[in-house]
């Protein structure tokens, strides 16, 4: 199995904690008619990072770095899920029992389902596991 | 060695010492014979000239403060007639009035003296070429160096501060060899210059930098140095002695302060009285050679301290080391001394955080509170809000080590904290009393 095609390029921007710097962000990227098709903000005391699942990764990470933003590339996956109560909880309990670490996570509820982000400590190792269990994972290039 | 002045330069100590009392003795007598506030100022301390026996009585003689210049705004203790005049010029006053320094031809020419000998100390002669990027004007810095350069025989680009990308294309196209000008100027040189895709050590023949008129760190030459390819040295002096007069020699290890021309003391700011050798306290100076606006034991406010060994260098004059702080800079949190020094010497060396900061005092009920902000270095940002709390946590660990107060840490983007082109202005203290 290639695992590589279900390693989605997701971008992390270091951002303060104040008024208007998301709206910065979004605005960046609607300049380069960047598409964001999933994202979360995680704050801290003071500061958070703004993860993002775009369609151009590499068109958002350059434009971002180019007016001051701290930005990186993290690499996610995204799983199918049941859009019904217990739908998460089967993905989640089968991670933990195959002993996989969920770092952080987020989800979107779109018109072809339920989606998962996840990220994970060891990407292929979750990728090879969900793929057994028979949930399907989503690959990398229906996002970009 | 190549010293501008070799007779004076490595004349032997005690002869030098002799030079000092010899000149201390008749500056003295000039003051008090023709200077009615010298004159009122020795009698109000009960001391009179032929009290000066040895170099040692310096202790004997009142000081001198700046609220000294600003009482006397503008002219008042100058000591030369309008006609002997042959230049003003003004410090920006932070608090009130400012301060005016009038020179003679020959206090120019003292002073040119001074940084020729220094500029030379340092490894520059003819066929140099020296950018002075410091202010040009009321400011001493630009024109200070400026005839500095001129009298070693080296080349002036005048470029003053500003419009750094015509800055970096001049040294370019100009090919020059040295920069005069603030540390913080010369990073936000190297930070314009990475944004052209220049490389200031493969692109420019830059090898020199000549900086002052800021507070900086050890730990910020080594940054600079490696990271521009250039060998930085720290520059001396203030307004109200001239302007910049002292540098590093190639040494590196304090700047040399020509004992003909000045004489120094370090001071404890709370007794008055001179530290022991060694010791750090505040920079005292009285200049020997001075004719329009003369200097006796004039307390500068640096905190630093004295080298008199003789240098590697072969050169006798006293080294003083790099300014450590100042005593009005002094923030005082919840009773314990803080320099804003010693917060830029604990940023240098943590790799996560850029070498620019802000120090914000503020008060939270009756307890002070101080926050440090600093910027997290691009290659330190992880996705995992969990590192980040690291880093930030490893910051507020070793400052509370080094300061033996708590600060808290906020983490900011690169490049958001505010640059200077002149002189920075690292603290913001928003207590009200």
């Amino acid at each position: 199995m290639d695992v590589r095609k279900y390693v989605i390029k997701q971008i992390s921007v270091f951002s303060e904690n104040r008024p208007g710097r998301l709206a910065a962000i979004a605005h960046a990227l609607g300049e380069e008619k960047v598409n964001i098709l999933a994202f979360s903000i995680a704050e801290a005391n003071g500061f958070g990072v703004v993860r993002a699942l775009v369609d151009q990764p590499e068109k958002a990470y350059k434009k971002l770095s180019s007016i001051g933003f701290n930005v990186a590339f993290t690499e996610v996956i995204a799983v199918h899920m049941q859009d019904r109560p217990g739908g998460l909880y089967e993905i989640a309990k089968m991670l933990g029992d195959a002993n996989i670490n969920i770092e952080y996570s987020y989800a979107y509820s779109g018109k072809d389902g339920a989606v998962l982000i996840l990220r994970v400590d060891q990407v292929v190792d979750a990728i090879e596991k969900i793929s057994k269990s028979g949930a399907t994972l989503i690959e990398s290039s229906v996002f970009h | 060695m190549n010293c501008w002045d070799p007779r004076v330069e490595e004349m032997p100590q005690a002869e030098l010492r002799q030079m000092q009392y010899k000149l201390l003795k008749s500056l003295v007598y000039r003051l008090y014979s023709f200077s009615p506030f010298y004159h009122d100022r020795m009698k109000e301390q009960n001391v009179h000239p032929d009290d000066i026996h040895a170099l040692s009585d310096v202790e004997k003689l009142p000081f001198m403060f700046k609220r000294d210049l600003r009482d006397n705004y503008p002219d008042k203790i100058f000591t030369a007639t309008k006609d002997d005049l042959v230049r003003y010029h003004v410090s920006s006053g932070t608090t009130g009035k400012p301060t005016v320094v009038g020179y003679t031809q020959n206090d120019l020419d003292t002073w040119t003296t001074s940084l020729a000998r220094a500029l030379t100390s340092l490894g520059l002669g003819r066929g140099d070429v020296i950018q002075v990027s410091y202010g040009y004007g009321l400011f001493t810095g630009g024109l200070g160096l400026h005839y500095g350069a001129e009298r070693i025989g080296a080349t002036v680009l005048p470029t003053s501060v500003g419009n750094t990308e015509r800055q970096i294309e001049l040294m370019q196209d100009l090919g020059a060899t040295a920069i005069a000008c603030t540390p913080s100027y010369l990073l936000h040189i190297g930070e314009v210059a990475e944004k052209m895709g220049v490389d200031l050590h493969k692109d420019t023949n830059l090898r020199t930098g000549i900086l002052g008129a800021e507070p900086w760190t050890e730990q910020m030459r080594v940054r600079m140095e490696e990271w521009l390819g250039i060998k930085a040295y720290d520059i001396y002096g203030t307004s109200e002695l001239s302007g910049p007069m002292f540098t590093e020699c190639t040494e590196q290890d304090g700047f040399h302060v020509w004992s003909d021309i000045a004489l120094v003391e370090i001071i404890d700011p709370k007794t008055g009285e001179q530290v022991a050798p060694g010791e750090r306290g505040e920079l005292t100076m009285t200049i020997l050679q001075k004719e329009a606006l003369p200097m006796i034991r004039f307390r500068i406010g640096d905190i630093t301290r004295v080298n008199e060994e003789v240098c590697a260098c072969g050169r006798t004059h006293p080294r003083v080391d790099r300014i450590q702080g100042r005593v009005d800079d002094m923030l005082i949190i919840r009773g314990i001394n803080v320099f804003p020094s010693q917060v830029e010497y604990t940023l240098m060396t943590i790799p996560e955080v850029g070498q620019h900061f802000q120090i914000v005092v503020d008060r939270k009920g009756a307890l002070d509170d101080m926050l440090v902000r600093v910027e997290l270095n691009k290659e330190s940002f992880s996705d995992k809000i969990t590192d980040l709390m690291l880093i930030r946590q490893k910051v507020e660990h070793k400052l509370r080590n080094v300061l033996n107060v708590n600060a808290n840490v906020e983490l900011v983007e690169p490049g958001s904290l505010p640059r200077y082109e002149g002189k920075s202005k690292k603290v913001v203290d928003r207590r009200s009393l």
